[in-house]
Parts: structure tokens; C-alpha cells; sequence
């Protein structure tokens, strides 16, 4: 009997073992390696994100300001000449001030301020890292909550199946961005949430982290729970089922392992998703809440600006182009890597 | 097919269902959300909110409310605006759909037009620069958020080129009826389509590239070259023909959430008071009749291009009927 529970090891680990070799881990590893786009994109990133994170370092003592207060009486010094943050408009309209435009010194104001005279290079700074934390948290909820829920509805089936399905149905059956927006609305009226033990203040970032990551998730348990259906099938988990392997081990150690490589491909795309989503309920002014800052909010609060200091609401913009753009990049790059057959059917 | 398809629209009627509970429960039934205060303003007294409640029917039990909602909604159709009182929401639906529509469909045949050739030109030149170039400027196109790219054209076409001879015919932001214009329905429209089909382009050259791409190690593919096909007529009436299958359907669930309202952010960039504009608006006032009423529109047409798209890949292919 012990014999037989040690032949029930799945398939995959003694023939790994038979043929010393490289597991297709270490191959994916390798392939990604040798893809030198994917990596430069993913250099962009990885810097995007450590400029952000030095955003306190840059705020007190580079450019010494407080992105999170009105400077509308302040002063600050350009060319050794000190000027007025807002300034007097007397031409044009002739009606209230125009904030100070780029002065590209690293130390005062280097991108120009925004309305409340704050410094937009390090909100910018400070923008982004909420809204990185925010693409990469709802990006973690979302694939992880899909994986749980196509394994749970594709492996047990029948009316486990059947509810978690029709669930997902309806959420897809929303325009996603609608169902965050409405979500969003109604959380911020109604002043957070609590349920329960468990209480979300209106102005945290757990409010869209939770959002965002909850309404993509059909997106990515769809997928998955095709796969798990046809895992199910499968020769080697109904030789693990017909040894006795109990359920929490079938989707432990079966399935579990042979659908990580479809969540891990969807990962580096939600983030990118999630963002973009994050930018979108900001800038209706229903994400990140101020006085915190995310690329959003920047953008919403340079469209008042957007014909006299267009540089408020451009510059939180190619941010976003360039972080997204280098996860797309990326994620087609770890995808070709984990998935060599979908290499082979795109570049023939 | 006939079991098929009333299978099809049960499952319809079920979502919808589903969803319209769904949206009900999200704006009533949230702790927190009161209705009521919203109406009766922020400094109104118990006596004023309770008029105001009772007046509105919110002091009922829910499943009567949400009953009395759907009634009003689709069976005697005299919903009216919470905010603006009196104003019936379905002329304001109604009004909105011409805008939407000359929105969506001005901007799916860009995206077609554009999309198409690039998906062709990537596949036929692999492997080239030309190929990577294409498929560069897609990626691009996804990453831009719709509207920051819709601002950044209005500095450039309403502010600082408005004067050159490049933009100067760029009339200000709004809709201009077809009926009352066509030359300014068009020059109003022009610029929003663009911006709207850019991230459409890069989704739908990508994904016309890649099935290409696939249909050419096809056998069916193979014997037309081996008989003596040129190779534009294999790419054209052999590839691009089967091809466009999962591009045809890709583009019904996509044109039937943008005209359910998933233009939104271009709708309220551009200033056009189409559905996705109402949406917002009814959202910013916290509106909940006219938010019922637009996001039930659109789920009906998400859910109504889900069905369309799945039968008619069952009547191109049996199999799917049996599943």
C-alpha cells in the first residue's frame, strides 16, 4: 500500500527526476532571460517604481514643500529672484491667478505647481505610488480570488459550479468600468463601508484596491475555469483521484500547480488594467480621494489648468503611458515565456 | 438550434435579472446610503425626511420598492429624476442614444479600417521591423488612457493649434444633431472618434495579427499555396476569412458595451450628452432613478451582444448548440 501511494506521486515529479534536467520553471526563467525587450521593459518599471517610492526623499530634501498642503501665498525662487507661486493674471481674461509654470530646477517647483500652488513634481511622485500600490494590490486580489474561485467551480462542478458561475455571469454581463464606478459612488456617499467587524474609511485606498480588484475578476477566472474543467479529465488527476487522493489534495497539488502559469501570465496585464482603471475613477474624482494624490487625481486637477499649465495634467499622463506600456511589454514577454506554444503560434 | 436559442434567451433573462437586483441592492440597500437625505438636502429636519420618504415611496420594504421601481421602469415607463423634479428619465434616455450611436459608429469604422490593415500588414511582414514598428504603436495605443489622450487633443485643437490652419475648423466641444448639420455633425464628431478608436486599433490589430498568424501553419492554408494560389489571394479570401471570426465576435461584445454607455470618459471628456454622459451626471447628482435607468440599458446590451455573439457561433458551428 505505502508502495502504491508513493507511485501516486503525479507523474510530473518522477520523470523530473528520472531526467536530470531543467523543470519547466527554470526553462520559463530561462526564455524570459533571453528576451531582452521584456527585460527592458521591465527595467522601466522596476525604476518607475523606485523613483516613486523616493518620493519623501525628493519632497524634503530636494524640493522642500508639502505636496499634501496650499502654498497659494507661498514664494519660490527662479533664477535668484524670488516669485509668487500663484501668479496675477492680468492679460487674456484677466480673472484670478495662474499657479507657476515648469521651472525645470530640481529644487523649485521642477515641473510647475497646480491651483492650490503645490508642487506637481512631487505629487507626481507621491501620485504614483499610490497608484502603483493600488494597480498592484487590486492586480494580487484579482488573480488570486479568480484562481481560488475557477479551481473551487470548475473541480467540484454541478451546483458549487453552477453558483459561482452565474456570479461571475453577472458581473461580466456589467461594463466593468460601470460596476466600479457605481461601486465607487455609493461607497464614498455613503462614507466607507462596514461590515461587520471590518470598516473602511471613505478616503482609504483599500476602498478602489478592493474595487478594482473584485470586478475584473471573471475576466481572469473564466480562463482559468476552462482549464480546470479540462484538467479534471485528464489522465494523471484521475489516477491521483482513483488512488485516493483526497480532494484538498487533488487541488493542491494537481490542479493548483498546472493553472499558476495562466494566473501569473494575467498578473503583469491586470496590474496594467488595474491602473488604468485606478487613472479613469480618479479622475472622475471618485478613486483616490485628496488630499492624497494618484496620477488620477493629478490629471483631474490639471484639467482646470489644461490650457494655461498643460504640464499638470501631460505629465501624470506619461507616466501612465510609460508604466503600462512597459507592463504590456513585459507581460507578452512572460507569457512567450511560460507558454512557448503560444510563442510558436505567433511567430509561426 | 431552437432549444439552443431559447436556452440562449432564458439565461438572458436570468442575468439581467440578476443584474438589475444587483444595481438595486448597490444603490438602496448599501448601510450608509440614505436615499432620502440626499433628496431632502443636507440640513433638512426628521419631520422634512420623513415627508420625503414617504413622498418617494422609500419608506417601504424593499422587495415593494424594487417592484414598484421595475414597474415604473419598464412597464408604465414614468420614472421619473429624483433630482430635477417631475423630469421623466426616459426621454433623457432616449435623447442620449443618437449620441452615443453617431459616437460609436463613426469610431467602429475607423477601427476597423485601421485595425484590419495593421493586423495585415504585421502578418505579412513577421519578423520584420515593420512588423515590430506596427505592433509597437498598438501596444501604445492600449497603455494611453482614453481621456487623458481626449484632453491632450483638446489643448492641441482647442487651445494651442486652434489658430493654424491645421485646426482651425475644429468647432467648440459638443454634439451638433446630424439632422440639423451633417458637415458639423461630422467636424464635431472627428476628433472624438479618433480618440475613442485609438485603443480599439491596438486590441484589435493584435489580436487580427496573432489569428492570422495562426490560420497560416493551417493544412487548408497550405493547400491553397500548393495550389498555385498567389500568396495576396491565400492571405485575403483563405487567412483573413477565418480569421475574422473571433475578430467579428471580439467586436460585438466591445460595440455593445460602448453603446451601453462604455464610452463614458470620452463622452464626458468631449462634452457629449450621450448615455455614458448621463451615467456620469446622474452618478455626480447621485440621481438613482436615471442610474437605474442607464445602467439597466446598458446591461441590456451587453448581455443582448453576449447572446448575439454566441448564437451566432452556434450557427456557424453544432458543437457549441450541444454545450
Amino acid at each position: 500500500m505505502t508502495e502504491t501511494v508513493v507511485g501516486g506521486v503525479p507523474p510530473a515529479e518522477p520523470a523530473a527526476l528520472a531526467t536530470p534536467g531543467a523543470g519547466p520553471w527554470v526553462l520559463a526563467r530561462r526564455r524570459l532571460a533571453r528576451n531582452r525587450i521584456a527585460l527592458v521593459a521591465l527595467g522601466v518599471f522596476l525604476l518607475i517604481v523606485l523613483v516613486c517610492l523616493a518620493a519623501p526623499i525628493y519632497a524634503h530634501d530636494i524640493a522642500h514643500t508639502d505636496p499634501f498642503r496650499s502654498n497659494l501665498n507661498g514664494t519660490t525662487v527662479v533664477n535668484g529672484k524670488t516669485v509668487p507661486v500663484m501668479q496675477q493674471t492680468t492679460g487674456g481674461l484677466g480673472l484670478g491667478e495662474t499657479p507657476i509654470g515648469p521651472t525645470w530646477d530640481p529644487a523649485h517647483y521642477f515641473l510647475g505647481a497646480d491651483s492650490q500652488g503645490r508642487d506637481v513634481a512631487a505629487r507626481l511622485l507621491y501620485g504614483g505610488r499610490n497608484s502603483l500600490m493600488i494597480g498592484i494590490s487590486a492586480a494580487l486580489i484579482t488573480c488570486i480570488l479568480a484562481t481560488v474561485i475557477a479551481i473551487v467551480a470548475g473541480f467540484f462542478g454541478g451546483v458549487t459550479d453552477g453558483v459561482l458561475s452565474r456570479g461571475l455571469d453577472v458581473i461580466w454581463a456589467f461594463p466593468v468600468f460601470l460596476l466600479a464606478i457605481c461601486l465607487s459612488t455609493v461607497l464614498l456617499t455613503s462614507g466607507g463601508f462596514a461590515l461587520g467587524p471590518v470598516t473602511i474609511q471613505a478616503g482609504s485606498l483599500v476602498l478602489p484596491i478592493l474595487i478594482i480588484g473584485i470586478v475584473y475578476i471573471p475576466y481572469v477566472a473564466r480562463p482559468i475555469r476552462g482549464e480546470v474543467l479540462s484538467l479534471r479529465r485528464r489522465d494523471f488527476v484521475e489516477a491521483a483521484e482513483g488512488l485516493g487522493a483526497s480532494d484538498w489534495r487533488l487541488l493542491w497539488s494537481e490542479i493548483l500547480p498546472n493553472v499558476t502559469t495562466t494566473a501569473i501570465v494575467f498578473f503583469p496585464i491586470m496590474i496594467a488594467l488595474a491602473m488604468l482603471t485606478e487613472a479613469a475613477l480618479s479622475f472622475l474624482s471618485i478613486g483616490v480621494q485628496p488630499p492624497a494624490a494618484s496620477w488620477g487625481t493629478i490629471i483631474n486637477d490639471g484639467q482646470g489648468l489644461l490650457y494655461t499649465r498643460p504640464v499638470v495634467a501631460l505629465a501624470p499622463g506619461i507616466a501612465i503611458v510609460l508604466t503600462v506600456l512597459a507592463l504590456n511589454v513585459f507581460g507578452d514577454g512572460v507569457r512567450d515565456a511560460l507558454d512557448p506554444r503560444a510563442k510558436h503560434r505567433s511567430r509561426g | 438550434m431552437p432549444r439552443f436559442v431559447l436556452f440562449r434567451f432564458a439565461s438572458m433573462l436570468f442575468v439581467l435579472f440578476s443584474i438589475s437586483v444587483l444595481v438595486f441592492l448597490i444603490f438602496f440597500a448599501t448601510p450608509g446610503v440614505d436615499p432620502a437625505a440626499r433628496i431632502a438636502g443636507r440640513e433638512a429636519d426628521q419631520q422634512t425626511l420623513r415627508q420625503v420618504r414617504h413622498d418617494f415611496g422609500l419608506d417601504k420594504p424593499m422587495p415593494v420598492q424594487y417592484v414598484l421601481m421595475m414597474k415604473k421602469l419598464f412597464i408604465t415607463r414614468d420614472l421619473t429624476s429624483y433630482v430635477n423634479r417631475g423630469a421623466k428619465v426616459w426621454p433623457q434616455i432616449t435623447e442620449a442614444i443618437p449620441v452615443t450611436l453617431s459616437l460609436i459608429l463613426g469610431a467602429s469604422v475607423i477601427w476597423i479600417l485601421f485595425s484590419v490593415a495593421m493586423g495585415l500588414v504585421a502578418a505579412v511582414s513577421r519578423g520584420t521591423p515593420v512588423d515590430a514598428g506596427v505592433m509597437v504603436l498598438g501596444l501604445i495605443g492600449i497603455s494611453m488612457p482614453v481621456f487623458w489622450l481626449g484632453e491632450m487633443v483638446n489643448l492641441v485643437s482647442q487651445s494651442r493649434f486652434h489658430d493654424t490652419f491645421l485646426f482651425s475648423w475644429v468647432p467648440p466641444l459638443g454634439y451638433v444633431p446630424f439632422t440639423v448639420s451633417p458637415v458639423g455633425w461630422f467636424k464635431a464628431l472627428l476628433l472624438p472618434w479618433i480618440t475613442l478608436s485609438i485603443l480599439y486599433i491596438g486590441i484589435y490589430a493584435r489580436v487580427l495579427r496573432s489569428s492570422l498568424i495562426e490560420s497560416q501553419s493551417q493544412d487548408y492554408v497550405r493547400t491553397a499555396h500548393a495550389k498555385g494560389l498567389t500568396g495576396s489571394r491565400v492571405l485575403l479570401r483563405h487567412s483573413l476569412r477565418t480569421s475574422m471570426l473571433a475578430y467579428v465576435s471580439l467586436f460585438g461584445l466591445d460595440f455593445g458595451a460602448l453603446v451601453g454607455g462604455a464610452a463614458l470618459l470620452t463622452e464626458v471628456v468631449f462634452n457629449l450628452h450621450g448615455i455614458g454622459w448621463l451615467t456620469y451626471e446622474s452618478l455626480q447628482n447621485f440621481d438613482l432613478p436615471v442610474i437605474m435607468a442607464t445602467v439597466m440599458y446598458a446591461a441590456f446590451f451587453v448581455v443582448a451582444a453576449n447572446a448575439v455573439v454566441d448564437l451566432f457561433y452556434a450557427g456557424l458551428d453544432p458543437r457549441v448548440r450541444r454545450a
